[in-house]
Formats: C-alpha cells, sequence, structure tokens
C-alpha cells in the first residue's frame, strides 16, 4: 500500500476509522472497507449516478471523491433510509410506483432525489424530471422513478402544511 | 369468496374478457397438451407490490460485487489495443513483479477448450468458428482479453495489467460489410476465408418474381440499425471460488443462463458437470448480453481453481462498452411488391447481420439473420417471400442477442416499406397496414408459421384513434412546427419452444423449463424455476401464478432460481420465455401439488377425491359439506410428521414437479406504437411530444410489471432510434469508451409513455400469458424513425438510418441531403 | 478503471499548498491541485491522468474567502472553493445574474454540489460553461506561486486545448468577474441534458437606451480554446433595435467567422449552423425574451 492514511468517517451517523490508500474512492471504501454494499458503482466516471451518496447533506458521486477528501466528513448511503426495516415514504414510493425493477440504480436514485428534494422540497414534476436526469436507469424507462418523487415531494409539501 | 373464485372450479365467463375456454385450434398443436382453461383467481391481473421491493430499495440486494468471500483475490484481463493482429509477444514477467499481483497467465498457461457454438447445417450454410478463453496467435477485436492478472485488490490488478507487454504484427482490419465482402478481403478467421459465418436462403417461395413483374408499385428500401450496447447498468461479472469439501467449484456469476454456463465451463475446464455448481444472486439487468457464456467466467474459474483461492472479476465500464457483447448492426434491403390497391404481393429481403469477431454460445452467430428470415413478414400476409440472411463476421466486439433479436430491426424494414407504399401511392400509411394486416386467425403464413389469434388490427385502430382523439393531426397540420406522427405495427413470438428452436437448426435447443414446489408443515411454499430474474419481477409474477393455483397467500409463496444445483436443468431468461414457458411449468407444477394435496385431505376427510377442492384460502374443503375444511398446514403436518396417516399410495412430504414446453411454432405477443415528434429547425434536435403503446400480451399476470418492461423497453428503442451508437474507425478503432460517448439517455430524452392493453389469452401456455419483455424495444425505433420521416415530410428526403442525428435532420431540413 | 497510485497531501491553507507544490516538484514528483475533483477524477479513474502526487485543497474550505462571493463596485469576486453550486444558488446583483442562470447547463447537481469555478477554469475545456463567462464578463484569475501573486486577465488565460496561463506550481485563489452584465445569457446544445455542449455560445448586449449600442460574442465548440468573436461584436457595436433582424445578423457574422473542427461524430458544418442558433438564441435571451 502507498501511502497509507488513517481516515475517520462518519457514515450513516457512525463513527468508522480505517486504512486506506488514498486512491482509494469514497466509492469502494463504502462498499468493500464498511461493507456498506447498498451503494453501487456502475461507470466509475461520473456518469450514471448509481454510487450517489450524501456527503455533508449534498448529493455527489462516491466514484468522484476519494475517501481521504472525506475525511471528518459526514457521509449518507441508502442503508439509512429506512427504519429498522419500514421503508421511508420515498422508498414505500418507488415501490408503489414501480419505480424500480432490476434494482440496481435505485440506491443512486434513491440518494438522488433526496437531495434533489431537500434543494428543491417545491419542485414540479417537470424540475424533478429534470434533476433525476443525473443519473442514469436501464429498465424503467424513468416514468415510474419520476411518478414516485414526484408523489413523495407531493406528500411532504402537503404534510409540511 | 364466492364459488367462482375457487380455484380448481371453472368461473363464469367475463361478458368482457375474450372466451379463452373456446379451444382455438392451433396449427401443428399436439392433443392433450396443457391449455388456458380461463381460470382466473384472486392474485392473477393484480399489480400487487414487488417481492423483490424491500430488500432492492433497502440497500440489502446481493449483487455480484456485493460478494466477498475469504482469502478473495481479484482478477482483471490484459486486453488487445489493436482489432487485427498477429500477437508477436506477450510477456508477462513485469506484471508477476508488480506488487500486489499475484499471478498471471496466458492461453498456454490455463489450457483451456475453446468456446465453439455449432447450427446442423452445412458447409455451405454455415462455418463454426472458435472462440478461444484467452486470445492464442492472434486478436480480433480491440478489447479482446490475452492474459488474466489476479492480485489482492482491484487497484494493483490495474497496475498489473499496466506493467504487461504486448506486441503485435498489425493485419487490416475488418470493420464494415463493404470492407468484410470485399473480393481478397482478410480473413477475421481462417475457417471462414470470406468472413461469411452463415449464408442461408432459408425461403424462396413460388411467385416472387412473377409478382414483382405484376406490381402496381415496387418499393425498394435499405435500412440499417446502428451497433449498440445492451447496457445493463451492472456490468458483467463473476466470483469463483473452488470448495475441497464438495469437490465442486462454485461459480457465482451475473448470468441469465446458468445452466448453460455450467455445461460450457465443464466442458472449458475438462470436467465432469457435477464438479461444477453455478448460482446467480440479484443481478443488475441483462437485456441478452448475458445469455451467452463468457469467456471471462471461465478464465477466473480456471483460476480460482488453480490457486486454490476465491477470485473475482468486476467488468469495468471500458470494458463493457469495448469488449462486452455488442448487438444490433444489421443492414436490410426490402424489395416489396404492392398491387395498385396497397396489397403487397411479394417480398424480397437481404439480410446482412455484422457479428464481429466471435460467434456466441449457445445461440451461434446465425441467430439475428436466421431471426429475421424467419420472421420477417411480420403482421402482415405476404404471399410470396424470398429471403438470404447473412452472418458476417468482422474485428469488432462480439455480439450476443439483445433484447428483440433482429426484430427491431425486420420490423423497421417492414415498417419502412409500408409507409414508402403509402407515400407512393398517396395513401394513410395506417390505412395501407390496415388493407395488409393479418385479420384471421389462426395464420399461417408464406413462412409456414402459424400465427396464434392477436389483436393486429384491433391495437393498431387503437393506437391511431388515440392520437386523432388528441387532436395530433391537426396540430401537425397547423404547419407551424415541425410534426410528425409515426406508427408501428409488430407482432412477437414469445413462447419459443425446442420445436420452435429445432428448425433454426440449433444443436443446443431451448425450449423446455422446469419447476419444483415443496410445502413444508407450516403451510408456506417454496418453488423453483429454471428461468432466470433480473429485473422482471418473477419473485412476484410466479408467486401471483402459485397462489391462485393452490388458492393461498401469495405472502407465503418464494421463489427460488439461480441455483444449478436446485434444478436439474434450465434454459433461464430471454427472448420473453419466463412468463410463458417457466410460467407454464410453475402452474403446472402448483396444480400437481394441489391435487396430492385434495387426495390427502380426502383420505383424513374419510371422503371421496371428487368431494373435495381446494378452497381458495390455503385449505381444503369438502364439497357437500363445506363446514369440514382442512387448512394446508394440516395436511403438511401429516404428510411430514405423521406419515403413517397418509393414504398408502401417497409418498411422503409435499413436493411436485413439472416441465412445461411450447408445442409446434408457439405464441405470438403483438402491439401497435404511435409516436409523435417535433424537430428544431435551429438544431435538428428531435423531441418527443407523445408515445401511446396498445399491447397484447395474453393475460396479465401483474399490470404494473407489464407496464414497467413495456416502457423500460420502448427506452432502449427510442435509446437505438435516437442516440446510442458504437462506431469503429478504419483501424477497428471503437468510438465509445465512455458514458461521455456512449449516449444512453436520462429522464429528459424519455417520454412518458401511455399504454393500453389488449388481452387476448394464449390457448397454449397453461396461464393464458403470452410474454411480454422484448415488444417496447422491438416497436419503437420504426415508429420514431416514421414519425422523424413524417416531420420531414415536406422535404421530400427519407431516413432509413438508426441512430437518427440531430445534424442530419438539419440538413434534410435545410435542403442538403 | 482504477487511479494510478499516489502520494495525499492536505494542505491547509495557500501558503501550503504553494509551498506543497514546490517541494513534491523538487523532489521529482508530479503534484497536482485536487479541489472538487470532478474533472481529475474521471480522468484519473482512466489513467488519462496520473499524478504521482496529489494536493488537496478541500481543507481551505474554513477560509471565509476561500468559498466567498463578494460583489462590490462593479466587480464579483469568487473564491476558488465556489461551487457551481453555491453560484447557482447565490443572489447576484444584475450584471452578474447571468452567472447563476447559466449554472443549470453545468452539468448535474452532484457535479455542481462539489465541482469548483476555479477549477472549471484551470481545466480549460473548450466548451465549459465558465470558459465563455470568463471571457464574457472580463474574468480574472488571481493566482498565487512561488515568485507570489499573479492577475491573468481571461482574454491570457486560454492557451489551447485543455491547456491555461495558470502554471503547474499555482495555486488559484480567486477569480473576479469585472465586467457586469444585465443583459446577458448562455446557450448551449448537448445531444442529453447535462452533458458537455457541441457548442455553447455567451452574449452580453451593452444596451443604451432601447438600442444595442455593442456587446460580447463568446463561443465554445467551435475552437480548441472557448473565442471570443470580434467579426459578430462588430454586428452588435454598429448598434440597432434588439431584436430576430439583429440577433440574426450577429448570428451570421459569429457562424462566417468561426473555423470548427470537423470529426467524425459532428462535422465542421453542423458546428456552424448550431452556433448560428445558439448565438441568435442568446441575443434573444439576452434582450430579455424567453428564458
Amino acid at each position: 500500500m502507498r501511502d497509507p492514511h488513517l481516515l475517520a468517517l462518519t457514515v450513516n451517523d457512525s463513527e468508522y476509522e480505517v486504512v486506506v490508500e488514498p486512491r482509494r474512492t469514497l466509492a469502494d471504501v463504502l462498499r468493500h472497507d464498511l461493507l456498506l454494499t447498498g451503494t453501487h458503482v456502475g461507470c466509475e466516471h461520473g456518469v450514471c449516478g448509481a454510487c450517489t451518496v450524501l456527503l455533508d447533506e449534498a448529493p455527489v458521486r462516491a466514484c468522484l471523491v476519494f475517501a481521504v477528501q472525506a475525511e471528518g466528513s459526514s457521509v449518507r448511503t441508502v442503508e439509512s433510509l429506512a427504519d429498522h426495516g419500514e421503508l421511508s415514504d420515498l422508498q414505500q414510493a418507488f415501490s408503489d410506483h414501480h419505480g424500480l425493477q432490476c434494482g440496481f440504480c435505485t440506491p443512486g436514485f434513491l440518494m438522488l432525489a433526496e437531495g434533489v428534494l431537500a434543494e428543491q422540497p417545491d419542485a414540479s414534476r417537470e424540475e424533478i424530471r429534470e434533476g433525476l436526469s443525473a443519473n442514469l436507469c436501464r429498465c424503467t424507462g424513468y416514468q415510474t422513478i419520476v411518478d414516485a418523487v414526484h408523489a413523495t415531494a407531493c406528500a411532504r409539501r402537503e404534510s409540511a402544511s | 369468496m364466492t364459488t367462482t373464485d375457487l380455484p380448481g372450479i371453472p368461473p363464469e365467463v367475463d361478458p368482457d374478457q375474450p372466451e379463452p375456454d373456446e379451444p382455438r385450434e392451433h396449427g401443428g398443436r399436439p392433443a392433450g397438451e396443457p391449455r388456458f382453461d380461463g381460470r382466473r383467481g384472486r392474485w392473477v391481473g393484480a399489480s400487487i407490490p414487488r417481492h423483490e421491493d424491500p430488500r432492492l430499495l433497502t440497500g440489502c440486494g446481493r449483487f455480484i460485487d456485493d460478494i466477498a468471500l475469504s482469502g478473495m483475490l481479484h482478477a482483471g484481463f490484459v486486453r488487445a489495443t489493436v482489432a487485427h493482429a498477429a500477437i508477436t509477444e506477450l510477456d508477462l514477467a513485469a506484471t508477476r513483479e508488480v506488487h500486489g499481483v499475484v499471478a498471471a497467465y496466458d492461453a498456454a498457461d490455463l489450457a483451456l477448450g475453446d468456446i465453439v457454438a455449432v447450427l446442423d447445417r452445412p458447409a455451405e450454410e454455415f462455418t463454426p468458428t472458435a472462440m478461444p478463453i484467452l486470445a492464442r496467435g492472434k486478436v480480433r477485436f480491440v478489447g479482446e482479453p490475452l492474459a488474466l492478472v489476479v492480485a489482492r485488490d482491484p487497484y494493483a490488478v490495474e497496475d498489473g495489467i499496466e506493467a504487461a507487454r504486448v506486441s503485435y504484427d498489425a493485419l487490416d482490419a475488418v470493420v464494415s460489410e463493404e470492407t468484410a465482402l470485399a473480393p481478397g478481403a482478410p480473413a477475421v478467421h481462417d475457417e471462414a476465408p470470406d468472413n461469411v459465418l452463415l449464408d442461408v436462403s432459408m425461403f424462396d417461395t413460388p411467385g416472387v418474381d412473377e409478382a414483382f413483374a405484376d406490381a402496381a408499385l415496387t418499393v425498394d428500401v435499405t435500412t440499417r440499425s446502428g451497433r449498440q450496447n445492451a447496457l445493463p447498468l451492472e456490468t458483467r461479472g463473476v466470483v469463483a471460488s473452488w470448495d475441497a469439501r464438495d469437490d465442486q467449484l462454485l461459480v457465482q456469476t451475473c448470468s441469465q443462463v446458468p445452466h448453460q454456463v455450467r455445461t460450457m465451463l465443464a466442458r472449458s475446464l475438462g470436467i465432469a458437470e457435477r464438479t461444477v455448481r453455478v448460482t446467480v444472486p440479484d443481478m443488475g439487468g441483462g437485456f441478452g448480453q448475458k445469455c451467452v457464456v463468457g469467456r471471462e467466467e471461465i478464465a477466473v474459474a480456471a483460476a480460482a481453481q488453480r490457486l486454490d483461492r476465491p477470485v473475482k472479476w468486476i467488468e469495468d465500464r471500458r470494458e463493457a462498452l469495448t469488449a462486452g457483447f455488442l448487438a444490433r448492426e444489421q443492414r436490410y434491403r426490402t424489395r416489396a411488391a404492392f398491387d395498385a390497391d396497397g396489397r403487397i404481393t411479394a417480398l424480397d429481403v437481404d439480410v446482412v447481420c455484422d457479428m464481429g469477431a466471435y460467434s456466441c454460445y449457445p445461440f451461434t452467430a446465425g441467430i439475428e439473420p436466421l431471426m429475421a428470415s424467419a420472421e420477417m413478414p411480420s403482421v402482415y400476409r405476404v404471399p410470396a417471400y424470398r429471403v438470404r440472411g447473412r452472418a458476417i463476421t468482422s474485428n469488432k466486439a462480439p455480439t450476443a442477442p439483445y433484447r428483440g433479436v433482429s426484430r427491431p430491426q425486420y420490423v423497421m424494414a417492414i415498417e419502412r416499406v409500408m409507409e414508402r407504399a403509402a407515400r407512393e401511392l398517396g395513401l394513410d400509411p395506417v390505412e395501407v397496414r390496415r388493407r395488409n394486416v393479418i385479420t384471421e386467425f389462426p395464420y399461417t403464413g408464406v413462412n409456414g408459421v402459424t400465427y396464434d389469434p392477436g389483436t393486429y388490427l384491433e391495437s393498431l385502430d387503437l393506437a391511431e384513434a388515440t392520437i386523432r382523439d388528441e387532436g395530433w393531426y391537426e396540430a401537425r397540420e397547423a404547419g407551424d412546427r415541425h410534426l410528425g406522427i409515426g406508427f408501428c405495427c409488430f407482432s412477437e413470438r414469445t413462447g419459443y419452444g425446442s420445436e420452435a428452436f429445432a428448425k433454426r437448426k440449433m444443436t443446443v435447443v431451448p425450449g423446455f423449463d422446469l419447476s419444483e414446489i415443496r410445502m413444508d408443515t407450516t403451510g408456506s411454499v417454496v418453488v423453483t424455476s429454471g428461468t432466470m430474474n433480473h429485473g422482471q419481477s418473477h419473485e412476484t409474477t410466479f408467486a401471483q401464478i402459485v397462489a391462485d393455483r393452490l388458492g393461498l397467500d401469495v405472502a407465503r409463496v418464494k421463489l427460488r432460481q439461480g441455483d444449478t444445483e436446485r434444478i436439474a436443468y434450465g434454459w433461464g431468461t430471454f427472448a420473453s420465455r419466463s412468463v410463458t414457458i417457466g410460467g407454464s411449468a410453475v402452474a403446472l407444477a402448483s396444480e400437481r401439488l394441489g391435487e396430492l394435496l385434495c387426495r390427502i385431505a380426502a383420505h383424513l376427510l374419510e371422503t371421496r377425491p371428487d368431494n373435495v377442492a381446494l378452497d381458495g384460502d390455503g385449505g381444503v374443503v369438502q364439497l357437500d359439506d363445506p363446514a369440514r375444511r382442512l387448512p394446508f398446514e394440516d395436511i403438511a403436518d401429516v404428510a411430514h410428521l405423521r406419515s403413517h396417516l397418509l393414504p398408502k399410495d401417497v409418498e411422503p412430504a409435499l413436493t411436485a414437479t413439472a416441465s412445461f414446453d411450447v408445442p409446434g411454432d408457439g405464441t405470438f405477443s403483438n402491439a401497435s406504437h404511435a409516436v409523435v415528434v417535433e424537430v428544431d429547425p435551429g438544431t435538428g434536435e428531435i423531441r418527443i411530444l407523445r408515445y401511446v403503446c396498445v399491447e397484447d400480451c395474453g393475460v396479465v399476470i401483474n399490470p404494473k410489471v407489464v407496464d414497467g418492461q413495456c416502457r423500460g423497453g420502448i427506452a432502449q428503442g427510442i435509446a437505438g432510434a435516437l442516440f446510442e451508437e458504437v462506431t469503429y474507425d478504419g483501424h477497428g478503432e471503437p468510438s465509445a469508451a465512455s458514458f461521455i460517448d456512449y449516449l444512453v439517455p436520462t429522464a429528459t430524452e424519455i417520454p412518458d409513455v401511455s399504454i393500453q392493453h389488449l388481452e387476448t389469452p394464449c390457448a397454449f401456455t397453461a396461464n393464458g400469458a403470452k410474454g411480454a419483455g422484448e415488444g417496447g424495444t422491438i416497436g419503437a425505433p420504426a415508429a420514431v424513425l416514421n414519425a422523424v420521416n413524417d416531420a420531414l415530410r415536406h422535404t421530400g428526403v427519407e431516413l432509413d438510418t438508426t441512430p437518427i442525428h440531430p445534424s442530419t435532420v438539419l440538413a434534410a431540413l435545410e435542403g442538403e441531403l | 478503471m482504477k487511479p494510478a497510485a499516489f502520494t495525499y497531501h492536505r494542505a491547509h491553507d495557500v501558503t501550503d499548498a504553494v509551498g506543497l507544490l514546490s517541494d513534491l516538484a523538487a523532489a521529482g514528483e508530479d503534484p497536482k491541485l485536487i479541489a472538487g475533483g470532478q474533472s481529475l477524477m474521471p480522468m484519473m479513474n482512466f489513467r488519462l491522468a496520473r499524478p504521482s502526487a496529489l494536493v488537496d485543497l478541500g481543507p481551505l474550505r474554513r477560509l471565509p474567502s476561500m468559498t466567498a462571493l463578494d460583489a462590490d463596485a462593479g466587480t464579483l469576486t469568487v473564491g476558488a472553493l465556489v461551487t457551481h453550486h453555491a453560484v447557482e444558488t447565490a443572489t447576484l446583483p444584475d450584471g452578474f445574474a447571468v452567472l447563476a442562470r447559466a449554472m443549470r447547463w453545468v452539468g448535474h447537481l452532484p457535479i455542481r454540489s462539489r465541482g469548483t469555478v476555479a477549477g472549471s477554469l484551470v481545466h480549460g475545456d473548450a466548451t465549459a460553461e465558465w470558459c465563455l463567462l470568463a471571457l464574457l464578463l472580463d474574468a480574472v484569475v488571481v493566482t498565487e506561486g512561488p515568485s507570489g501573486r499573479r492577475e491573468i486577465p481571461a482574454d491570457e488565460l486560454f492557451h489551447g486545448f485543455y491547456a491555461t496561463a495558470v502554471e503547474p506550481d499555482e495555486v488559484v485563489v480567486e477569480v473576479r468577474f469585472t465586467r457586469p452584465a444585465p443583459h446577458a445569457a448562455l446557450s448551449e446544445f448537448a445531444r442529453r441534458h447535462g452533458d458537455f455542449a457541441i457548442v455553447d455560445a455567451a452574449v452580453a448586449l451593452d444596451v443604451s437606451g432601447d438600442r444595442v449600442a455593442g456587446g460580447r460574442v463568446v463561443l465554445g465548440g467551435v475552437a480548441p480554446a472557448p473565442v471570443r468573436v470580434p467579426e459578430a461584436e462588430a454586428v452588435l457595436a454598429a448598434g440597432g433595435a434588439p431584436g430576430p433582424e439583429l440577433f440574426a445578423a450577429v448570428a451570421d457574422a459569429a457562424a462566417a467567422a468561426i473555423d470548427p473542427p470537423d470529426d467524425p461524430q459532428v462535422t465542421s458544418a453542423y458546428r456552424r449552423r448550431l452556433t448560428r442558433t445558439l448565438v441568435a438564441d442568446a441575443c434573444a435571451q439576452a434582450a430579455g425574451g424567453p428564458r
């Protein structure tokens, strides 16, 4: 291992310390060192978005962040969404609207959607579509993903008012 | 619950449904085969939540790269950087010195048997070629694997790959139909000096030349489709490990066809098939790319065996784009004769499919031209038909059968013919289709294929009416925007049984599927299938079928797939076969288990076997005294824990097995698509404003799942029509090695799609279902291409090539074409 | 697609970063700065870029000047670690509002959340929105290097294909935009939303009363680096009423002036045609037409 670094990281409110090579991506550290395999890797060049996580609350591509750059940061992954097995509103909406088929892109879309909705809680269906165009899905044709996120946005607005 | 809901009791006829009970005699269908009896239960037809969802939504799915075994090593491949060359040096010494590298192997080190896919055809029709597991002597495409590097982590693997020294003596590359078929062209394979792997003239029926001589109109259309990547978002991958205790190689892989991987692995490694177990975890899509055996799977398994350590290989995206199986590159010259009324009188077709460097196992390089030749007349009454189909080899990545398999291409060809004829005859293109479409079933075509009942005309009428009622024709005529309306009407053979595949003269003949069902002492059920879910929701839809057949809650049914130890053999998931064939096997196994439960229950209730029935609520009821009822748990308790109480001629435990194979020519799903596009006169951009799909896949097991298959298929069809292509330059260098260059459409490029269902139950699958997996992909390219041509109608330009580039549209609009 | 090995060094302030770059270079290393990494990391994952050492500017985010967006007397100062997303969501004075509006063209939210303005400028992609905007609004890139502070005006910044005047031993500390343009817009065309543009056009109109009296026209994707088009600007300088006629003349002049690259995927003729469309569109938007 060239130039090993001791890395401290908070993931889903748990604190981790891990020794990594600087070239190791955040995606690989989450998946293979912390065994949080819910975050998927689809292209390793920042286009497909399957590895999207929240880094200090902002959606980022975990394949475009070296883990060492996340020192001291807080990361949120798909594993944080459900509460003791009970699906979150967004996860439930994905199931209700058949927003997933093979499920490989799904964790990335869930974390992207959380990022988009945090940013634009009042987003229209078309704004949501534009926000979700950050990630690739090969199964659904996107319509039901947009439906699921839009339904979640509407329900959250409803319950906030 | 009313009696009509009870499984085992025929329901009253639903006036809104076609009458599936009516026997529809079908050419070539052997008597006594299972047939759909029209029963509908509580679960089939309902959009129940998917069983797969909770784990996939919470990050608890288990995909291939999620598997980590103790002591696991990682593998990668040294790949060819030139398309066609003799290998003059392959030196792995420096690779072996790289920190973290454990081993490096070339072809000679591993000495594995080649992959050879064969058709039972004479030499003038088919030339078998060998695909070595690692290249030997020469390389045939950029990305071909030359050597395997095994290291402690994937980073070190790539360091090792970089350190390999390879020298080549370059040969001219074959990169197109023209360069492949030119006299004196370099040969990709010595076995095929003319670069033709298959050349079959499947039909030349009487009257073709006469029809052209007498034709009021002859159209001659050359259509081309670009080379695409099926592009499952999860790339291929494998984890192989040797289990000394089981004396078995465990190969966990990302495959739509686990049993075929096992068969080929055993042959290549020269070991008994028993000593290979193939399992498949959750799979992130496949779309055909994973329905062939990959050489990487075999090389990695061999390394694991040699090193006695688990070895994992995960294909990266650059490999997936350049060295994974590609698809679709085809050229059709279609000549069609029409009479003055716009009725087609003959079809004469020449098909050339560029299969790339190798023939795939088990389907062979013949699959695409043979599919096209057999099915080309499509949904139309064609009296005379001539076709020649060729598969050529080139120095491009090899191909695998991608969702639709030639059907997107031949449908595009014949649908362009219909539009061209309409234009020439001054008729409405939908009207020309109406005059030609098959309306009476069963219909035996000029291709010898018998088409079971479908809604070809009805779907077309409905699609057109939807567009008309929404005012799109008026909008188009208003003329202030460049709008175009396009249609596509097609069918798709979804139940390919062994008889239909055998007609293609395959030596490895897919077709049947098996199922075993078990009920445990709590009355829960585990059912197996040789099909292989990778997004199609089998765990849900198969459970719905089982739950209805047994009359128990769907939550009590668990499907198990993807383990060669759990089912004797299977053909996996491709060709929209799963619900028709696998779903029928599952239905029949369930029915047999139901019969067994009833027999035991009758014995325990001390009544006649014909005096009991499944009660639809997890038990067996005595018909003449409904108060007397045995829940499944009680029957299962006897069958397992108190077997001395069983009838003498009933074996202990509650298991049943069944197989299913589609007889004769199989079944056809059908659909019509209607598309409205707008082209931008400033950029040539094509925007889809409206997409309507009217589809008929027989009995719909789960409407949301079928809708999802349609929408996802249409998205991939649009991708092929407008965005995705891998081109190769004159040296055989591919244009796309990243998602920057390979344009997978996103949510802003794919429109919402409205879907309407018609339902013509299949008479000879056990559940009335036809397949739904591929239709969307088949119809979209033709519909979109026709719509774009309609938008360009005032220019006189007709485009016949996909993907359609905005620059081409702009050139057409500006009179430069 | 795993990067080659490198050593990793955290900079704690600008002086530290400059020192690390010099020391590493002196030790025979090939160091490179990383901020958001959204351009660098894909290239490293493909091993198309393989610095032997990375100096991370991330810790400098705690320095207020590095993430500040300050508007003052006709100048907007953007700290070197300001992200695209920070600009997108900032309330900017009218003269710089085009910057926020243009951010929707920069990749997607996850890229904008991490990528930086300065990083994009130093990367020097010929179609990068920030490169066009720098020329449009007379940006000055302020760097700190071993020989001190240096100011590089935008018209001296771009040296061609992914090449800029920022030296390998220099650290960008801020970017100042010095030419406010209340009537400005950026328009672009890509095959997919969020892709790198095939061609993009940025226009600023100098409006005097109800007439256009001058302005800027900047293009990306038509040359190895982003370019101003004096021929098109001359049409604006000649003046006229804002409207389709004037804008078409500007667009035609721009299209005629350029000699765009020809490649198998995109022809020169098509880039020229896009230029005409996009310049006219950017003019119309800049004049207050539909956004």
